[in-house]
């Protein structure tokens, strides 16, 4: 794993929503790092902050968002970086494909306006190499007839499309930090390997390092370096992707994978997690995930668990973790 | 476009439900600080000003303004030929200008919306003719439109109002259309049909609130054309009528003293400057937010 | 099958759809592409007919088709035997009631200026319900799908991605449909949610007598669900068949390969994607497939295969299928290389 100054280095992060009377802290006392040329995978709960957390390092958060904390790129302060530069950075060093692809493509223009109009903005920037014709960051992310699609409009693909569209433009020109949240859940399995080959081909051609936000847990698995499970706002672990695959040691991400399906006797099982998932406005003073949690005991209930370091860069944040819990 | 673009004005929250982009840099607070004095001047109109504006006064015939050898701070912007007070006819006169302009921005922008609407949504035979008639409308300068429509209807607010009506419904019909050729393609769009709904509705719920901050932002950019235009047919004689007052209509006026008395013609005149410079910086602002393509 | 005596809840004839492209320049002309080419299938009342296929494939066309949201350009689409493309305004009113659905894309399904309850209420309040009447279910849609009543007076760009998807669902259910078209609705949902919403899809099922039409990309997902599968390539249909015939002994290379990935074992790049994808606009001669297919031969290349019983019950559009279900040419060929 590559050591040494990291290119992104998320410290005490929080991102408040609603009325500050009553905040929906999306994002809570988030610490990350990635080194350059890693890959990080995030998973967990639907809701629990995942997109927040990538829009906080992008900026395109809402207004209503309050940020605080500090997150360093290549040694520079994101958060209180002047609008104009940070707007250079994203079109050079930063690209992330969006969670949304139909509102993230103009419904008014045609592919090849929109994806001239990225491939000109990285020309500008001076973006490394690569940078080949639309058609040939079309032809990469394996979209049949490419000289038809610059044609067409966004509403006439397919969502898998749309979204593969979404993932050329991000990686026209190789970036320092790919974000890609939920870049391949319209594809079908062969074409989301193709897109996930192309990720670790760019990391491994240009030194892109990529955080990807996906369900797709198996993605992850087979993709990232390491991984981080989300719970309510919060990081809960974070480890070497295949020990926490293989070991894993928050009580969540256990119930996590264990709710995959599977097949049994010819039938496929489902296990969800038993009970709700808290309110991020109305939140337990201990563990979020101690109403859910086989293996709570009363100071879960009271007071939020402490990092806890279980392996080699593996840590939790469980108080039970250090028992080999569940 | 690409992650930057990624917020579409109609995804968030906001004043206008549509979030203000950073690149629209610091808000035009001047601008917006006469915008808002003229509004207030409009409204609140006689109560603010310190005499009747047409009231004659033949003991301060064109008394020059206050700071001016002569002047008096009785009448502050000056006196005219007839001895009335220059503040309150500026005020009566942004009275005026701002309802007429406001009215046929609002009238312009009903009709507009309405037929871009029908047009966008029901698409075929509708919005060929609809699109047809836009596209003539909006290839004729309007100043000559207007002085066509004005000598066949003649002059008179009510008349002015229609004829301004004529001349900028279009660029609302055109900008609604594309506007809703998009969003009608959205899913939401889609599953309202799957949910039943009748095209009226889903142009009202789904569509309408959709581009709403489109129209805002060319409503008030329109407000600044409309008061040019109100004022240069008010100058010309073909727009407000005495004993009604415009800004046009008193730079006509001023014009045979223009030697004798500057303030007669300055005055209306930076007025008019002034209002039309601020609602086009407000509103240019605001499309910058809104609208970064440049679609208005 | 005893379906025979009633209509089934959807039979597809020969669906065909094609869509007009923009020409190359001012004075070309624009083309016809086939997204959907004779496609047909039956879904009995009650059942789950899952749809599978390469991105691009069709199988949101068909979905909107059943939805009406397009119609087609050729071949039949009955609704308990009533085509749907010849109804009276009345009685399209009253099948808007019988069928909703649900989309793939959380952030476009919403209107951004509607609150949580006005959306899943809306449904409703198309069919005639008074808007306090209506809004007062909103809690209980909320709560069957998981999200907290509260949630009623947000917008939707306070919701997460997974949790539009489940405002979507709760609209979808709110005016019990007898159909409904779920494509992709799972997608966006984390593994956990994602079981809960299934045994739910499932569960209303069952007590509601529902039919589905189901797209998805997840194997286990759709086998979950689905009674029958069908397998869609390139517009058209190329296996169909009980759902666990087909995903556990496939009898198109095509499937096969999904198949083979769906176990999911395999490290990243040890199966690629071999050979050219088909160009919609010169569409390959014979099979579609053949450009990417171990198996392709002369024949294949000649000829179209035609859906032909592979088994009782399981059709498939493949001149050498039984050579493919005894998995011939699985771990050695072309078709799963080694990296
Ligand atoms: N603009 C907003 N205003 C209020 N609350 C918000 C806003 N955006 C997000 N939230 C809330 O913040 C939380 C985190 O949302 P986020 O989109 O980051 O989740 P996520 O982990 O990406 O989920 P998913 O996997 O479903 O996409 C959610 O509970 C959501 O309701
Ligand atoms: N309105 C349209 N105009 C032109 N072409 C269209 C239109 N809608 C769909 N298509 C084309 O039809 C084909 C099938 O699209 P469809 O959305 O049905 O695919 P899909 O199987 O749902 O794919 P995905 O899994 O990516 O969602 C695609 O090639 C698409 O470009
Ligand atoms: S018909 Fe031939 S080319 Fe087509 S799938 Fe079967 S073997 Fe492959
Ligand atoms: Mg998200
Ligand atoms: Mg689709």
């Amino acid at each position: 794993m590559p050591h040494g100054e990291p290119l992104l280095a998320i410290r005490g992060l929080n991102v408040e929503f609603g009325l500050p009377a009553r905040p929906v802290r999306a994002v809570a006392d988030a610490d990350l790092t990635l080194a350059p040329g890693e890959i990080l995978g995030i998973a967990g709960e639907s809701g629990s902050g995942k997109t927040t957390l990538c829009a906080a390092v992008m900026r395109t958060l809402p207004r209503t968002a309050r940020v605080s904390g500090r997150v360093e790129f290549a040694g520079k302060e994101l958060l209180s970086l002047p609008e104009r530069e940070m707007a250079r950075l994203r079109g050079r060093d930063l690209a992330m494909v969006l969670q949304n692809p139909m509102t993230s493509l103009d419904p008014l223009y045609t592919i090849g306006n929109q994806l001239e109009e990225v491939l000109r903005e990285r020309r500008r920037g001076g973006g490394a190499g690569r940078l080949g014709s639309a058609v040939e960051v079309l032809r990469r992310v394996h979209l049949t007839a490419p000289e038809l699609r610059l044609r067409q409009y966004p509403h006439q693909l397919s969502g898998g499309m749309r979204q593969r569209v979404l993932v050329g433009m991000a990686t026209a020109a190789a970036p320092r930090l790919l974000i890609a949240d939920e870049p391949t859940t319209a594809l079908d399995a062969s074409i989301q390997d193709e897109i996930l080959i192309l990720f670790r081909e760019l990391r491994e051609s240009a030194g892109t390092a990529v955080v990807i936000v996906t369900h797709d847990l198996s993605a992850i698995r087979r993709l990232s370096d390491r991984v981080v499970i989300m719970y309510a706002g919060r990081i809960v672990e974070e480890g070497p992707t295949v020990e926490v695959f293989r070991a894993p040691r928050h009580p969540y991400t256990q119930a996590l994978l264990a709710s995959l399906p599977r097949i049994e006797e010819e039938e496929v099982v489902l296990q969800p997690i038993p009970g709700q998932v808290p309110d991020l406005a109305r939140l337990p003073p201990g563990c979020a995930f101690a109403a859910r949690c086989p293996a709570a005991i009363p100071l879960c209930r009271e007071e939020r668990p402490r990092e806890r370091t279980v392996g080699e860069r593996h840590r939790v944040f469980c108080w039970r973790a250090g028992e080999g819990a569940a | 476009m690409s992650a930057a673009a990624g917020e579409r004005p109609g995804d968030a929250g906001g004043l206008f439900g549509g979030r203000i982009r950073a690149g629209a840099g610091r808000p035009p607070l001047f601008a917006t600080a006469i915008c808002l004095l003229l509004v207030v001047a409009a409204l609140g109109g006689g109560a603010i000003a310190p005499y009747v504006p047409d009231e004659a006064d033949f003991t301060a015939i064109l008394a020059p303004p206050a700071w001016v050898e002569g002047g008096s701070l009785a009448h502050p912007l000056g006196t005219d030929q007839l001895g009335r007070d220059m503040l309150s006819r500026l005020i009566a006169g942004a009275r005026i200008s701002l309802l007429t302009a406001g009215a046929a921005v609002l009238a312009g922008g009903t009709v507009g919306v309405a037929l871009g609407l029908a047009a966008g949504y029901l698409g075929g035979v509708v919005e060929a003719v609809v699109m047809r008639v836009v596209d003539a409308f909006l290839a004729l300068p309007f100043i000559l439109m207007a002085l066509a429509f004005v000598a066949a209807l003649g002059t008179g607010i009510g008349n002015i109002i229609l004829v301004m009506m004529l001349t900028n419904w279009a660029r609302y019909a055109r900008l609604v259309r594309s506007e809703v050729v998009s969003i009608k393609k959205r899913d939401f769009v889609l599953l309202a049909r799957v949910a039943g709904l009748r095209p009226l509705p889903i142009a009202l719920r789904h569509i309408l609130p959709n581009a709403l901050t489109s129209i805002l932002v060319l409503g008030v950019l329109d407000v600044g054309r409309a008061i040019i235009l109100e004022s240069s047919l008010s100058f010309l004689g073909l727009g407000i009528q005495p004993p009604d007052v415009s800004w046009g209509l008193a730079l006509a006026e001023g014009r045979t003293y223009m030697t004798v008395a500057w303030w007669l013609t300055v005055w209306p005149g930076l007025a008019i400057v002034l209002a039309v410079m601020s609602f086009n910086a407000l509103g240019e602002w605001l499309k910058a937010g809104f609208d970064p393509r440049g679609r208005l | 099958m005893s379906a025979d005596a009633a209509p089934p809840m959807v039979e597809a004839i020969g669906l065909t759809k094609t869509f007009a492209i923009p020409a190359a320049t001012l004075f070309g002309r624009a083309r016809p592409v086939a997204a959907a080419v004779d496609v047909s299938f039956r879904i009995p009342r009650g059942r789950t007919f899952g749809l599978v296929g390469e991105s691009g494939s069709g199988k949101s066309t068909v979905a909107k088709l059943l939805l009406k949201l397009e119609a087609p350009s050729a071949g039949r689409l009955l609704v308990e035997g009533q085509d749907i493309f010849a109804q009276t305004p009345a009685e399209e009113l009253a099948y808007r009631r019988k069928v909703q659905a649900v989309f793939q894309d959380p952030y476009g399904a919403l209107s951004p200026r509607m609150r949580a309850d006005r959306i899943v209420t809306e449904p409703l309040r198309a069919h005639g319900m008074d808007r306090r009447e209506a809004e007062a279910r909103a809690p209980e849609l909320l709560r069957l799908v998981g999200l907290p009543p509260d949630s009623a007076r947000k917008y939707p760009h306070e919701f997460s991605g997974g949790q539009r998807q489940r405002l979507a669902i709760a609209r979808a259910l709110s005016v019990d449909p007898a159909l409904l078209v779920l494509d992709e609705p799972v997608s966006a949902l984390d593994v956990s949610v994602r079981a809960q919403v299934l045994t739910l899809l499932r569960e209303m099922q069952q007590r509601l007598d529902l039919t589905y039409l189901f797209i998805g990309h997840d194997l286990a997902v759709v086998r979950y669900l689905s009674d029958t599968v069908g397998v869609m390539y390139f517009g058209r249909l190329v296996e169909l068949g009980p759902a666990r015939r087909v995903l556990r002994r496939p009898a198109h290379p095509y499937t096969r390969r999904l198949v083979a990935l769906a176990a999911g074992d395999a490290p990243l790049g040890a199966v690629r994607l071999q050979g050219e994808l088909p160009n919609p606009l010169a569409p390959p001669s014979g099979c579609l497939f053949r450009t990417r297919c171990p198996y392709a031969d002369a024949t294949c290349a000649a000829r179209l295969p035609e859906m032909r019983l592979a088994e009782p019950d399981h059709l498939v559009a493949c001149h050498h299928h039984e050579a493919v279900a005894a998995g011939a040419k699985a771990e050695t060929g072309p078709m799963l290389q080694e990296a």
